[in-house]
């Protein structure tokens, strides 16, 4: 059983680069690492792979350390495929597609990438049920060519096409609001603790986006003041080179104060990008991870009451014929008994997941608060560290302007 | 006799009837005039505000009113927040102080700087009060006729040119107009503050309390730094626009001209200069027309160069100055801007996160959604502050850097008295070549008559003509020159005094805006430290 901790234990062997927010544990231990972007292929081929390094003492993987090479979309593999498999459970949220295309290669979005993909691993790495997937053992182990061919079979299988997923949601979606509402469908689970829930996760991703939607134009606010203060300064020097005298040294020193206050600024916009905007979309991702896995419990559920419906009418059926002594009372109690074990099944499979949520529930209310947390501290430190160096570099030059002589 | 409605304009329908006759507003030789003399108030029952307002110290700031937030924020976030400290509204008054009261004293510069001549005088003014009148059109009121605003002046003074200490007067924008012509008339050379623009564009566009309310603003800033220039503050023509109810006349403008560069001698009135205007004004302007082209052209050398080398230097680095100082306004109005951009955002980034935390608190199942909870609303809380603090900080930042704006009015001035200093100097160009051609006739007279035995009665004649003329003319000159050092003086003197006060003016405006900056920094930094404080736990090790 692999634990998770915060206390990090680092091994020997090299720098780990490792996000603050992946979660680590003690040995027995499975550390991974994304790290070094590269540019790959040439023209409308070209990509971003990444070198994702493993350490571990598991039996089930090879050496402390392993080194591989993947790119986007075999993470997208890797999450298709425990979504399928590990129904219940909050997947881990990916970064999404670059939608515009000059973005795609820029250095801060590539960092932004990178920095959640760690993070996505990582998670899977320390939950207590997902770590456990052939999938990942496949991702972080398999050569370049087994993870391609096990990448390219995939499409069309699993893959859920957008569309579904919109419709699911939609289902969801007009259930809990027809339950707000009063009305009640009748392939719906009653239970009112879960229809809280549901209420919940939805308004929590209404005002989670608002808040990130707000970070975002914070860091955008910090670069453009760092803009206007550089444009001041320089146009203040000007002025002060016109002035001549103490007068215009003062000048000078203002505008050379402004260009360097510039460059804090736009330090701290993209510390706060990487550390407290980031942090927030990421949550706004688990969030929505969170909704899939609804709409997984929602299916679950009708499929199970359609099978018991099924049984029922089966059931009906096979009695029938036995009053009837049919030669067809065979075929169907075969077909009954084939029902009930599905029937079974799904309810098992439907129990599952309503164990699993009840437990990633906990685990997804901790984890956020801890992320979250950190992200705040982040915020606040950076934002402390910004104003307290724009507060010194102003009083420094107060001495300089004593110096200007009165004028007369 | 012209009837008229309101009894106020008793003093007003008096000087209607002596219009024609009034060439200029004096104040010393009709007592008639001084209506409000030492009257602390005037019976008028125009003046809407029967009590006497207060002047108020400082310039209306018009961003003074986004500084409380709007009342819905505020209801939601009351249950929340603290209010703001009073330790904010002590660093406020210090950063107040050292530059609004300068307004007040009717000086531009802050009290830091040293002025000893200004400490005991003082003349306050303020522009209130704008009334709606009717345009009196043939004497008769004529309904429906063009209406205008009308603004209560009010002054106080102690400077002993004044005929009293407390006046009030009401003026239409016309009066201003004509007081900024008669001062420009009058007082050549000097750098005297620009009036607010007649911008009939705007009057449409905008809201008519809205434009009003600005030029009443313009308006008193305007008189305010008239009233601020150590030489116009005692002006007859700033006297009697402000002591008066008397209309201002905007007739006889070449007489004034004649009048005013007469003044300019110390108060000479130069008799023969009487029969050598009217008529030959015209023709004098043409001519310095014709000299100008001709000297742009290249063509005559005239006699009397532009011989301070210093002055064109001066006049060369000016003009580059004014340059940086637009170009330094322009960046100015872009940094408030992003101020303001950055206090709004992270408002709406720490109200986002009050109603999250409130939805969090009351669907909280978990203790750790509570811990959560409160984490946010301590970031919630930070942030609320901190635009608060960013709208505060550009409140005054506005205030400070208004100076560069203020200066750039300044430049204006300046090149109004170079270009007098300009047209003085082509008036006496045209003197001289005037002469030198009246000159060289006379000569050619004088070859062609000695010729003829006996003489030539009527070339003679021509002569003694001519030489008439060269009199006069002689004396135009001499006058022209007068002028022309006089205005020299004049530049040269506001040279100086324009150097001592940008200088003051600016020293005090970077420190104003150093200290605003770094104050409200510190601030900022506290407010921060203490939630990075608070949330230290979750920090990787």
């Amino acid at each position: 059983m692999i634990t998770t901790m915060n206390v990090q234990q680092r091994s020997g062997s090299g720098a780990l680069v490792q996000s603050p927010r992946s979660p680590s544990s003690q040995s027995p231990y499975l550390r991974v690492s994304v790290s070094d972007p590269a540019k790959m292929g040439t023209g409308v081929q070209s990509y971003i792979s990444y070198k994702v390094i493993t350490k571990t003492n598991l039996p089930e993987y090879e050496g402390p350390e392993k080194i591989v090479i993947r790119r986007y979309s075999d993470f997208i593999w890797l999450r298709d495929r425990i979504s399928e498999k590990y129904k219940g459970v909050f997947i881990p949220p990916l970064p999404e597609k670059s939608t515009v295309e000059k973005f795609r290669f820029s250095a801060e979005f590539i960092e932004m990438r990178r920095q959640a993909l760690d993070v996505f691993v990582n998670r899977i790495a320390s939950h207590h049920e997902l770590q456990q997937s052939e999938d990942l053992r496949i991702f972080l182990q398999a050569d370049e060519q087994t993870m391609e061919r096990a990448r390219s079979q995939e499409t069309g299988i699993f893959k859920k096409k957008p569309t579904d997923l919109m419709q699911i949601f939609k289902d969801v979606q007009s259930r809990v609001s027809d339950v707000v509402l009063g009305k009640e469908k009748p392939v719906e689970e009653s239970n009112p603790e879960y229809e809280k829930l549901k209420n919940y996760i939805f308004q929590l991703e209404d005002h989670l986006a608002e808040a990130q939607k707000h970070a975002y134009r914070l860091v955008k606010r910090h670069r453009e003041l760092g803009q206007s203060l550089s444009d001041f300064g320089k146009a203040v020097t000007l002025l002060g080179n016109c002035e001549g005298n103490s007068l215009g040294k003062a000048f000078s020193e203002l505008g050379a104060k402004s260009e360097m206050l510039s460059v804090k600024l736009q330090r701290e916009a993209h510390h706060l990008l990487m550390n407290f905007e980031e942090p927030l979309k990421d949550y706004v991702r688990a969030v929505q991870s969170i909704k899939a896995t609804i709409a997984e419990r929602a299916n679950a559920f009708r499929h199970h009451c359609e099978l018991a419906e099924a049984i029922k009418f089966k059931e009906i059926d096979m009695n029938k014929l036995r009053l009837t002594r049919s030669e067809k009372l065979g075929e169907v109690e075969h077909e009954y008994e084939e029902l009930r074990a599905d029937g079974a099944e799904a309810a098992r499979r439907f129990d599952k997941i309503v164990k699993l949520m009840n437990e990633e529930i906990v685990r997804f209310q901790e984890e956020k608060t801890l992320d979250m947390g950190l992200a705040f501290h982040e915020f606040a430190k950076g934002q402390a560290q910004l104003a307290n160096g724009i507060a010194d570099a102003w009083r420094s030059l107060l001495p300089k302007l004593e110096n200007c002589s009165p004028s007369s | 006799m012209m009837g008229y409605e309101n009894q106020g304009y008793e003093e007003a329908a008096h000087l209607h009837t002596r219009k024609d006759q009034m060439t200029s507003i004096t104040l010393s030789d009709d007592p008639s005039l001084q209506s409000n003399g030492s009257k602390s108030f005037l019976n008028d029952p125009l003046s809407s505000s029967s009590q006497f307002v207060e002047i108020p110290t400082d310039d209306s700031d018009p961003l003074r009113s986004t500084q409380t937030p709007s009342p819905t924020n505020h209801n939601s976030i009351n249950s929340i927040l603290e209010p703001p400290s009073y330790a904010e509204a002590v660093f406020r008054s210090f950063d107040l102080d050292s530059i609004d009261s300068a307004d007040v004293n009717g000086q531009d510069h802050s009290p830091l700087a040293p002025s000893p001549s200004f400490s005991s005088n003082y003349l306050k003014i303020s522009v209130s009060d704008p009334l709606r009148e009717q345009e009196l059109a043939g004497g008769s009121l004529v309904p429906g006729g063009s209406s205008y605003f009308s603004y209560l002046i009010t002054t106080f003074t102690n400077i002993s040119d004044f005929s009293g200490t407390e006046f009030n007067v009401r003026r239409r924008f016309k009066d201003f107009v004509a007081l900024s012509d008669r001062l420009a008339e009058s007082y050549r050379g000097f750098f005297i503050p620009l009036r607010p623009d007649k911008s009939v564009v705007e009057s449409q566009v905008m809201q008519k309390n809205e434009f009003v309310e600005q030029r009443r603003a313009a308006l008193e800033k305007y008189l305010r730094r008239l009233a601020a220039h150590p030489v116009i503050r005692v002006s007859e023509e700033l006297r009697a626009f402000l002591e008066s109810s008397s209309k201002i006349s905007l007739y006889n403008r070449t007489s004034d001209a004649n009048m005013a560069s007469s003044r300019t001698l110390d108060g000479d009135v130069s008799d023969a200069m009487q029969p050598a205007k009217g008529g030959m004004d015209l023709l004098r302007m043409f001519k310095e027309l014709k000299q100008s082209v001709a000297n742009d052209w290249g063509g005559v050398k005239p006699p009397l160069v532009e011989d301070d080398k210093g002055f064109l230097e001066r006049k060369e680095k000016l003009q580059d100055y004014e340059q940086q100082l637009v170009n330094v306004s322009q960046q100015a109005e872009s940094l408030v801007k992003a101020q303001q951009d950055i206090g709004e955002t992270m408002g709406q980034l720490g109200l986002a996160f009050v109603k999250l935390t409130k939805f969090e608190t009351e669907e909280a199942i978990f203790d750790s959604q509570r811990t959560r909870s409160n984490d946010m609303k301590n970031v919630a809380t930070a942030a609320v502050k901190a635009s608060r603090l960013y709208r505060e900080l550009n409140a005054q930042t506005v205030k400070h850097l208004d100076k560069i704006h203020e200066y750039l009015g300044v430049m204006l001035a300046v090149n109004n008295a170079f270009s007098d200093r300009s047209s003085a100097f082509l008036t006496v160009q045209t003197l001289l070549s005037d002469l030198s051609s009246l000159h060289s006739r006379i000569e050619k007279l004088e070859a062609a008559s000695s010729k003829i035995f006996g003489g030539d009665r009527s070339r003679i004649r021509k002569i003694e003509e001519l030489r008439e003329t060269v009199r006069v003319t002689e004396d135009a000159k001499n006058s022209a020159v007068k002028d022309y050092e006089q205005i020299k003086e004049n530049n040269r003197n506001e040279l100086e005094r324009l150097d001592k006060e940008r200088h003051d003016d600016f020293v005090n405006m970077l420190k104003g805006f150093i200290v605003n900056q770094a104050g409200y920094a510190e601030k900022m930094a506290n407010v921060w430290e203490t939630v990075a404080e608070e949330t230290s736990g979750y920090a990787k090790k």
